[in-house]
């Protein structure tokens, strides 16, 4: 293994610690809170049907959810390309710590794939079974495997399945908030950096999750239906449009509180954040700022105009991308923001990534198309998931 | 200095002048020794993968493989029994960083400018100026010339400034009674010993960073070869024999100090009593048992 292989040496200026200049957490680390915020947000509107009965969310609630569970996949796997020793990773899990944050996460992801595999199934169930008696060969065999042998599908079945995916879903929420939450808990607990020390981080970390996972819902699901050919569904389009409205609205809000809170206090070293924003992070800053107030403007325009049918579909796209990028802009600019500024408060670094290697962009490219690839397949195995096209006429 | 060092030195003072000539003698052929140590290092092996002269480490990889599956025992030595503490006399330091080299060389800690578990840093305040500038081994002025990172020594880039003061403060872990670096570490790899160290267990440590992140002092890093988090540990593995960390071994100056609080008349219960000492970023609340004397309102 070559030495040169985990080096991310960084440029510094003014008086940092000597072992700063090695950033310890990469773009892997950005990646992974993304993925799981993503997660959380699919997951929300998913249960704004299942728990609450919206009905005009009927089309694509099914779709949210396989969406988080192709996504939760892979939440951990930005994780386990980050550890110096991946192989023990299991450590964690085995003998937690449990005074440390990060030993819970094996338990938290590990309760929440279980039960978003859980709702899927009981969702699915209905359609797995009648899969396993129409299709011949090998796929029959695949379909009759995951009906695990429960096959009944009268009527008071199907009653106890929407029930206990019902159920499931009401988990999911405080479990989505949860892992979300704690997701930013990880960060906010370090005394030891200003820019991540705050008390609102679990909350920014959980609202951004729900505007960048309504804007990724809004994204696939334009770009499915333009892919099947089918037309979108009104109903949803507005649906999302009021969702990723008060997200934005929600997060832009809470963000700028907690800005202006850090300034306001003045405590020594502000004048360190100061120079963060001006310097490694500006850009950063400029596309989560820009992103999310060209989003807001967006979609409080649409709002305010009533806009319908095709300029909904193109303009509300347009805002769900760029909250998408907004959000990510955001996770670096926490992530690799709070380790730009030195703990010394007095020195700036500046954080180049790799473009090939363990932990590079190429990976992270490759471990964030991963679900994608993951969500085609699945509802290739699931075709259900699209039932409602035929009614997207109304 | 151990109470065993204290002890030598009481008998030394008994002396005749001729046996403190011929002790001298002997000292200087030790530093000569230690001189053609530093001197056979460097040109041991050519260039090394760090692009450096001499050997990555120390420690050969057969060596700390025999070293991991044999670890040495420990006779007579009873953890609960000691209470290690260190301290820093910084008006001593003369910024010779003979301290940072004999520690790399000692545990085998990566040899680059990145990568240190003890360091030490310049305060320089130009006249007319409220803050000080501060540089320490990772800047690039500092390596010596033709080393390739390997060795150390303050540049000389104030000769033409106006200096109105300047101090080194040396630093290293703090080994906390509470560590940030132990709340956080997931797999518990890294824990507080009941004498006062803070150790890793690289065996059943996962390489996350977390501590490095944690820790407020910046004591920490990642050792890239093990894939494991790295950290002093006041040479544990002599402390415990009775020996000095190497870094107080070789400190010219008598800047460190090291000591068991245990005994009232060890080094370090002497320095903390006769020095108004203080301890680096107290609010951190982790109660560090480094005790510095004579720092000053700019050290971090």
């Amino acid at each position: 293994m070559s030495a040169d292989v985990f080096h991310h040496i960084a440029p510094f200026v003014g008086f940092t610690y000597p072992n700063e200049t090695e950033v310890p957490w990469s773009e892997l680390i950005v990646i992974y809170p993304y993925i799981t915020g993503l997660v959380a947000g699919a997951f929300v509107v998913s249960s704004l049907h299942h728990v609450f009965g919206m009905e005009r969310f009927a089309p694509i609630s099914r779709f949210a959810l396989l969406a988080s569970l192709c996504f939760m996949f892979f939440a951990p796997t930005p994780l386990l390309f980050h550890l110096g020793q991946p192989t023990r990773a299991l450590n964690a899990v085995i003998t937690p710590h449990w005074t440390s944050a990060m030993a819970a996460f094996g338990y938290v992801a590990g309760f929440y794939v279980c039960l978003l595999l859980l709702e899927v199934w009981f969702s699915f169930r209905a359609d797995i079974v009648a899969m396993s008696k129409s299709r011949t060969g090998i796929m029959q065999k695949v379909y009759k495997a995951l009906t695990l042998g429960s096959d009944d599908v009268s009527k008071s079945a199907l009653a106890v399945d929407h029930k206990i995916a019902r159920r499931l879903a009401m988990i999911g929420i405080p479990g989505a908030c949860g892992l979300h939450g704690y997701v930013g808990f990880l960060f906010g607990s370090l005394k030891t950096r200003e820019w991540w020390s705050s008390d609102l981080m679990p909350i920014i970390f959980l609202l951004s999750a729900v505007g960048s996972g309504v804007g990724l819902l809004i994204v696939l699901y334009v770009v499915t239906s333009w892919w099947r050919k089918k037309p979108t569904d009104n109903g949803v389009m507005e649906g999302l449009l009021y969702v990723l409205w008060t997200g934005i609205v929600v997060v832009v809000v809470i963000e700028a509180l907690e800005m202006v809170q850090m300034i306001y206090k003045a405590r020594e070293g502000v004048e360190g954040v100061f120079e963060l924003i001006a310097g490694p992070i500006h850009l950063g800053m400029i596309i989560q700022w820009g992103g999310s107030f060209l989003a807001l403007a967006i979609t409080s325009i649409m709002m305010l105009a009533g806009t319908r049918g095709r300029a909904l579909v193109f303009w509300l796209f347009i805002s769900g991308l760029l909250m998408m990028v907004g959000v990510l802009a955001m996770r670096w600019n926490v992530v690799i923001g709070g380790q730009e500024l030195s703990k010394t408060m007095r020195g700036l670094l500046t954080y180049h990534p790799e473009v090939i290697g363990r932990e590079s962009l190429m990976v992270v490219a490759t471990l964030f198309t991963a679900p994608f690839v993951t969500l085609y397949l699945a509802q290739k195995l699931l075709p259900t998931v699209w039932e409602h096209d035929a009614k997207a006429h109304h | 200095m151990t109470t065993q060092d204290t002890k030598v030195e009481k008998e030394a003072a008994k002396l005749s002048r001729r046996d403190f000539l011929g002790l001298l003698g002997k000292g200087a052929a030790c530093a000569g020794a230690v001189a053609g140590a530093g001197a056979a290092l460097a040109s041991a092996g050519g260039a090394n993968k760090l692009g450096g002269v001499g050997p990555t480490y120390q420690q050969e990889d057969a060596q700390y493989a025999e070293a991991r599956k044999n670890p040495p025992k420990i006779p007579n030595y009873n953890w609960t029994e000691h209470k290690w503490a260190f301290g820093v006399d910084t008006n001593r330091c003369i910024g010779c960083l003979r301290c940072v080299e004999a520690c790399k060389m000692e545990n085998s800690v990566q040899m680059d400018r990145n990568h240190t578990r003890t360091w030490v840093e310049r305060y320089t305040y130009l006249e007319g100026s409220d803050h000080a500038h501060v540089d320490s081994i990772h800047d690039i002025k500092n390596v010596m010339p033709g080393s390739k990172e390997t060795r150390f020594v303050f540049d000389n880039r104030y000769k033409d400034a106006k200096v109105t003061k300047s101090f080194f403060v040396p630093k290293l872990c703090n080994q906390c009674e509470k560590p940030s670096c132990v709340q956080v570490c997931p797999t518990g790899a890294t824990y507080k010993t009941p004498d006062g160290p803070v150790l890793i267990d690289s065996k059943y440590c996962i390489g996350c960073q977390y501590c490095v992140q944690a820790c407020p002092y910046g004591a920490r890093s990642l050792n890239h070869e093990r894939g494991t988090a790295e950290k002093c540990n006041w040479c544990y593995h002599r402390i415990t024999k009775g020996l000095n960390p190497a870094c107080v071994e070789v400190c010219p100056t008598g800047t460190r100090i090291f000591g068991d609080r245990t005994d009232p008349e060890s080094p370090i219960s002497q320095f903390i009593r006769n020095n108004r000492v203080n301890v680096l970023k107290p609010d951190m609340g982790n109660m560090p048992n480094v005790f510095y004397a004579g720092i000053d309102k700019e050290v971090l």
